[in-house]
């Protein structure tokens, strides 16, 4: 289809047609990233159709009556656990002039009073009652043929998945094991194998389109290259073994490194530093002190699901990383660091340590926060021109190297299908 | 042991943001003892108990590697700081060792000239009197808002 998007840089404000260019999947044409039409279509098409969007943890609304505030795209979404216990997730606004419900990022509540009017909402998201109804000395009030129940914010669809709660807007999106693809499905269990405890909670604005950072994640050719904390200390992961697989919607990936020999648990930093050059040695290694917690040798595994979560494992430092798009040039990347319930005094130490990779002052990922910005300013006038991806060829699938775009492909073949450009 | 008093620890503050503002980093992980804790959080984890730092040190080696990642791997634009900090509480005195609240504004100058309030919050101290010296035991830096834009590289 065609979609109406400014001319980048052009003086002109008369609206033109722009349409994918030809390359398929190895030409990403830079107006995707500017295009105010686009971003609404996004809303409409990706967030709002057929897509599972993840809302918040299981361990968040633990318990009956706790709630969880959040988005879908940049619909404002509340999540709750309802008396029942079950988990419900509705449209954070008031069914009568739209106002917030629940104003805070989450609690415990019985019931949503908007403060504007005093609407009164359940758990579920239902209208429960509207303040002077009936009027006030039998005067005023609601119309006899107004029925509550013809009123109330939208609701979504909930699917629960290893602890992650998703929802939906769409009657026709598949079920959640089939939308993340067996493989996928299996590397977010292997994680998320047990309850979780959240460790932290933090935002990192990003001055960029939400696209450019989720590229980013699953671009295996950058991490090497981008991010040289590991090359620099000489530290050799011993991951010689890796590899990377794309599910087959393309929008969910999941890339991974195997230590090779698999070391005793503390003896990582022992095998691992070379410690030959004494100005490029870690001063305390103690950060580098992790365990081989899932017993498969993996050291790294890094997993998305279309069209906004990352599930992080950087040894022992999880985290479940949520992209929610903030204007077209700008994203709010939401971090929730995560440990085990059963963790010993001993292994949360190291995730606290090891914390030290990620997050916005991570080693080996504060970069990813400034570099779709890189991307953002340098195409300011570039719309009509388009990046190239065409490492590891035109396809979507694993080849069994990382020095490949092939999920960064994979991105833009699910979000073509769902956009319908 | 030398008395703790608030002429000293005002004037470890004012030594500590002096060496960050200005590009001394080096110096910087003199300010605390071997065995400290740094750690940048924000007020909503702190109130939760939650104890993942944004950044997180549990020893002078850990700030020192720091930067050094910073001089030498990190990728990141030119940026400075200029920290304004407010008046210092101490909550805490004796033993040897002081607890002090003292709140402060980071105002984050980039390469270009663009200029932005970065992190404001409040640092929770406990000060070590080792022999003439004071050293950070544990230094909480305790960020009002739970947003950060785009990184931190520069430690708070």
């Amino acid at each position: 289809m065609n979609v109406n998007v400014p001319n980048g840089g052009a003086l002109s404000n008369a609206a033109q047609p722009m349409e994918w260019p030809d390359g398929e999947l190895t030409r990403i044409p830079f107006w995707i990233y500017q295009a105010p039409d686009i971003y609404a279509l996004e809303q409409k098409r990706v967030y709002e159709g057929p897509v599972w969007n993840y809302l918040c943890l299981e361990a968040e609304v633990a318990k009956p009556g706790d709630y969880r505030t959040t988005f879908v795209g940049s619909m404002p979404v509340v999540v709750a656990r309802d008396f029942d216990e079950e988990i419900y997730a509705f449209e954070n606004r008031c069914a009568h002039r739209g106002a917030l419900i629940a104003l805070d990022s989450g609690g415990k509540a019985r019931d949503f009073t908007c403060v504007y009017h005093a609407w009164n909402y359940d758990l579920k998201g239902n209208l429960r009652t509207v303040a002077f109804e009936e009027g006030v000395n039998d005067k005023g009030g609601m119309a006899k043929t107004f029925c509550r129940s013809d009123h109330g914010p939208r609701k979504l669809r909930i699917a629960t998945f290893a602890g992650l709660v998703f929802g939906s807007l769409s009657d026709d999106v598949p079920p959640i094991e089939e939308y993340l693809g067996e493989e996928i499905a299996a590397k977010i269990r292997r994680v998320l194998c047990k309850p979780v405890v959240v460790t932290g909670r933090f935002t990192q604005s990003l001055n960029n389109n939400w696209k450019l950072y989720f590229e980013n994640v699953k671009d295996t050719y950058h991490a090497s290259l981008l991010h040289t904390f590991f090359t620099t200390f000489r530290i050799n992961r011993l991951s010689q073994k890796g590899g990377m697989i794309v599910s087959p919607s393309g929008g969910n990936h999941a890339s991974f490194s195997y230590t090779d020999t698999k070391p005793a648990d503390h003896d990582y930093a022992a095998l691992g530093l070379r410690s030959d050059n004494e100005d490029f040695a870690l001063k305390d290694t103690s950060l580098l002190n992790s365990v081989d917690e899932f017993g498969d040798g993996c050291n790294m595994q890094i997993l998305t699901v279309f069209p906004g979560l990352v599930v992080q494992q950087i040894q022992n430092a999880l985290a479940i990383r949520q992209i929610l798009p903030k204007g077209q040039f700008h994203t709010a990347l939401n971090w929730t660091t995560i440990g085990f319930a059963d963790d010993t005094p001993d292994m949360k130490t190291a995730r606290l340590r090891q914390g030290n990779l990620a997050g916005p002052a991570g080693y080996v990922s504060m970069e990813d926060g400034a570099v779709g910005g890189f991307v953002q300013r340098g195409v300011a006038t570039a719309g009509d021109e388009r990046a190239v991806v065409e490492m590891g060829g035109s396809g979507t699938t694993n080849d069994g190297t990382r020095a490949t775009e092939a999920s960064v492909r994979g991105f833009w073949k699910c979000y073509r299908a769902h956009m319908a450009i | 042991m030398s008395e703790i008093t608030l002429d000293r620890i005002v004037a470890v503050q004012a030594a500590y943001i002096r060496c960050i503002d200005g590009n001394a980093l080096e110096d910087w992980p003199e300010f605390f003892a071997d065995d400290c804790l740094y750690k940048v959080t924000t007020a909503e984890n702190h109130k939760n108990g939650f104890e993942a730092g944004i950044i997180y040190a549990d020893s002078k080696g850990m700030l020192e590697d720091r930067i050094l990642a910073l001089r030498q791997a990190n990728i990141y634009e030119k940026q400075s700081y200029r920290h304004i900090l407010g008046l210092p509480v101490i909550v805490s005195n004796g033993g040897g060792e002081a607890e002090c609240e003292t709140p402060f504004l980071v105002v984050r100058i980039m390469h270009d000239g663009q200029t932005d309030v970065f992190a404001t919050g409040v640092y929770i101290d406990t000060f070590r009197a080792q022999g003439n010296q004071l050293k950070f035991a544990s230094r909480l830096v305790v960020c009002d808002s739970s947003r950060i834009d785009t990184l931190m590289a520069i430690p708070l």
